[in-house]
């Protein structure tokens, strides 16, 4: 996974709120079976003004001109703002693939999904929480400002606005560290295989019904 | 000390490591696999050269892809190359690694949360993952079942346990009966209904209360299933007689001198009486109508009985632009009566209510009648190969069959509408399933989520209906 410490990007506004999964890449678009290339689908319904379908070339299709990242300051965007609930509904992780495919490193809002907060962490991709009048202080300030940048530090746990006013944000210690490291968790994880196989002796005594072999 | 929670003695009894960073790891007793969420777990494995912790822990089955006709010819008969080679992937990932799957020609084929219940395969007290965020159904047997993303199937695979943090104890508590013709969906699109689509996110949910023990375990599952649309990722119910009584006999389940070691031990999944919960609601079941979504989120909801709202009367401005967008997406005026609502397509099943007990529901309802001209199509599909054989047996086909249902082969369908089954653009669909989020079941589709029997009856009249009006006619 690739490691996260910093990053300066250009932010883009996404002013709405429940983002679901089924909006950030829609079905037809699982069917792939790689992790990479699902960039061009990101919104698709949003971004585009005709219906999708894999394999197809993006360059071609009806964009939506109203849709934000279609308007030409935020095509480079590295940096989502976006409202509460963030990424409900499936467990999809083609969703983080997809922004970050796109060029997402980032993703603001007052609150995540669970499962797909989780997601993001496991592919070099940082959300962060920061509360309801903070989000709305910067949209205000992205939509006021063509270009508007943020710094996001995740060792300094900050964000930090062009007027160099300072946001912090919490993230729990185990993600961050896998995060700022890079690391591959499964490797982490089988550090502790002797703990893992005395927890299945132990089990297959109290509860062996748990065990087929 | 206060008591536990069942979460709490769910989290206990499958710690195999608490970290100092306050993450944990986690022993997983089962994991389901499918062909969506799956390949990239697979590959990953490969790539790092990693074996399966645990063969005998997995089970697969393609679901999501898999054509609702023509099954006979197996995966030939999935018309969509890219589909075809996802399932086929699943089926050369399992054949590899040795992992147990139900192929799409097996009878045991269906959707992941229809037959591990089915099979026996989800047992009470287990924690069970799914790379699926409707794992949760499987809570309805007192598991700690979840859904988690591709990284994490990996993980599973290759380590048996995943890295977690413990959640925050919820409880949702449905007092008193429920009314004839209220059903699990109506109580969980409720439930949705009053906390809102992250009412329950950073939390376990267990639900409890008279109503909920007086449910079937298909109730249950129904109402754990969403669970994940009120935000959190695990519902559960206690285990008792009912989740007991399910279990018995089914092929995975423990028998004889096991079985009675495991319902000692099952008897001991619930709540304690003074455990402490983080988080309280409780609803008065006897008051739940059946409920029918009007927006493009599941907490977008009302009783059949009531109207679209307006959204000039909501005064926080970004629910208000919600619904706005919600009624502009939905083709809907404000304040128009549900009954109102002109459909063109009916669709009963998904891992919500697909089940035996759901299709005898919408079965009572349409027998000796016939499906509203004014309908393009109404479907129903069968959770698994199982469940569609114990229904032909029972004759509820045909029963369909004469009120001009179609009567299809099991897995997702029109649910996600990943395989030909899907809506047309603006057209109005009511569905047994779970998600009415923007193009779920179509490109610009329009889902209206309601139970089996409600589809039943909007199936017949070709638009909602107060299904306990037509059991009173019956009645008469
Ligand atoms: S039936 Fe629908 S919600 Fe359930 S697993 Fe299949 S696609 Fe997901």
């Amino acid at each position: 996974m690739r490691a996260f410490t910093q990053h300066k990007g250009v932010v883009a506004p996404l002013d709405r709120s429940n983002v679901d999964t089924d909006m950030i890449i829609p079905k037809q678009f699982l069917k792939s079976i790689k992790r990479t290339g699902f960039g061009p689908n990101l919104f698709d319904e949003l971004r585009y003004l005709d219906e999708g379908q894999p394999d197809q070339d993006c360059s071609q299709r009806p964009v939506n001109p109203d849709f934000v990242l279609n308007q030409e300051q935020y095509k480079s965007a590295s940096i989502l703002l976006a409202r509460s609930n963030f990424g409900c509904g499936s467990s999809r992780e083609h969703a983080p693939w997809a922004l970050e495919d796109f060029g997402f490193r980032v993703i603001i809002a007052p609150s995540f999904a669970d499962i797909f907060y989780n997601n993001c962490f496991k592919n070099g991709l940082l959300p962060i929480v920061l509360d309801e009048k903070s989000v709305d202080q910067l949209f205000t300030e992205v939509e006021s400002h063509p270009g508007y940048e943020l710094s996001v530090d995740l060792e300094a746990n900050s964000v930090t606005t062009p007027s160099g006013q300072v946001f912090s944000f919490e993230t729990d210690h185990f993600r961050r560290h896998c995060l700022l490291n890079g690391l591959d968790d499964i490797g982490v994880t089988l550090e502790d295989s002797d703990a893992i196989r005395s927890y299945e002796e132990s089990r297959r005594k109290t509860a062996p019904w748990l065990f087929s072999a | 000390m206060a008591g536990k929670t069942l979460y709490d003695k769910l989290w206990d009894d499958h710690l195999v490591k608490q970290r100092d960073d306050g993450s944990a790891l986690i022993y997983i007793d089962r994991q389901l696999l499918h062909e969506v969420t799956s390949p990239q777990a697979f590959e990953g494995l490969r790539l790092a050269n990693r074996k399966p912790w645990r063969l005998d822990a997995n089970i697969a089955t393609p679901d999501h892809n898999v054509p609702t006709t023509d099954r006979e010819r197996g995966v030939e008969g999935i018309v969509d190359p890219v589909s075809r080679i996802q399932v086929e992937t699943l089926d050369r990932n399992c054949d590899e690694f040795g992992i147990l799957e139900f192929k799409i020609k097996d009878q045991r084929q269906g959707i992941v949360h229809v037959i591990g219940p089915e099979q026996g395969a989800t047992l009470p007290g287990m924690s069970i993952v799914c790379g699926d965020s409707h794992t949760s159904t499987h809570g309805a047997f007192g598991c700690l079942a979840h859904g988690i993303g591709t990284s994490e199937v990996e993980h599973v695979l290759a380590t048996q346990c995943l890295v977690q943090q413990k959640m925050k104890n919820m409880l949702v508590k449905v007092n008193g009966k429920l009314g004839p013709g209220v059903t699990g969906k109506d109580v969980v699109l409720a439930i949705i209904g009053k906390i809102g689509t992250a009412g329950g996110t950073g939390h376990a949910i267990e639900f409890g209360g008279e109503a909920i023990r007086g449910l079937s375990m298909e109730g249950r599952m129904t109402i754990c299933n969403m669970s994940i649309e009120a935000g959190a990722r695990v519902g559960m119910v206690a285990v008792d007689q009912t989740t007991i009584d399910y279990v018995k006999d089914r092929p995975f389940a423990p028998t004889g001198e096991l079985r009675e070691k495991a319902i000692e031990y099952w008897s001991t999944l619930h709540s304690d009486d003074d455990a402490v919960f983080d988080k309280v609601v409780e609803l008065d079941g006897a008051a739940i109508q059946p409920q029918v979504s009007w927006g493009t989120s599941p907490e977008m909801v009302t009783g059949v009985g009531g109207n679209v709202p307006d959204p000039a009367t909501e005064a926080d401005p970004i629910k208000r632009e919600g619904i706005v967008r919600a009624l502009k997406y939905m083709g809907l005026a404000p304040n128009m009566p549900i009954s109102e609502i002109k459909l063109d397509r009916v669709f009963i099943g998904s891992c919500t209510n697909s089940r035996i007990e759901d299709l005898r529901e919408a079965a009572k309802v349409v027998k000796g009648k016939k499906v509203s001209a004014s309908l393009k199509q109404a479907m129903v599909v069968p959770g698994s190969g199982l469940v569609k054989l114990q229904a032909e047996q029972e004759g509820l086909d045909r029963i369909f069959l004469e009120a001009g249902l179609e009567w299809r082969d099991p897995g997702c369908s029109m649910c996600l509408a990943m395989n030909a089954d899907k809506l047309g653009q603006g057209e109005h669909c009511a569905s047994t399933s779970n998600r009415n989020f923007e193009g779920r079941q179509g490109f610009g589709g329009r889902t209206h989520l309601v139970s089996p029997a409600m589809a039943a009856a909007a199936a017949i009249h070709g638009h909602f209906v107060d299904v306990r009006e037509m059991m009173k006619g019956e009645q008469a």
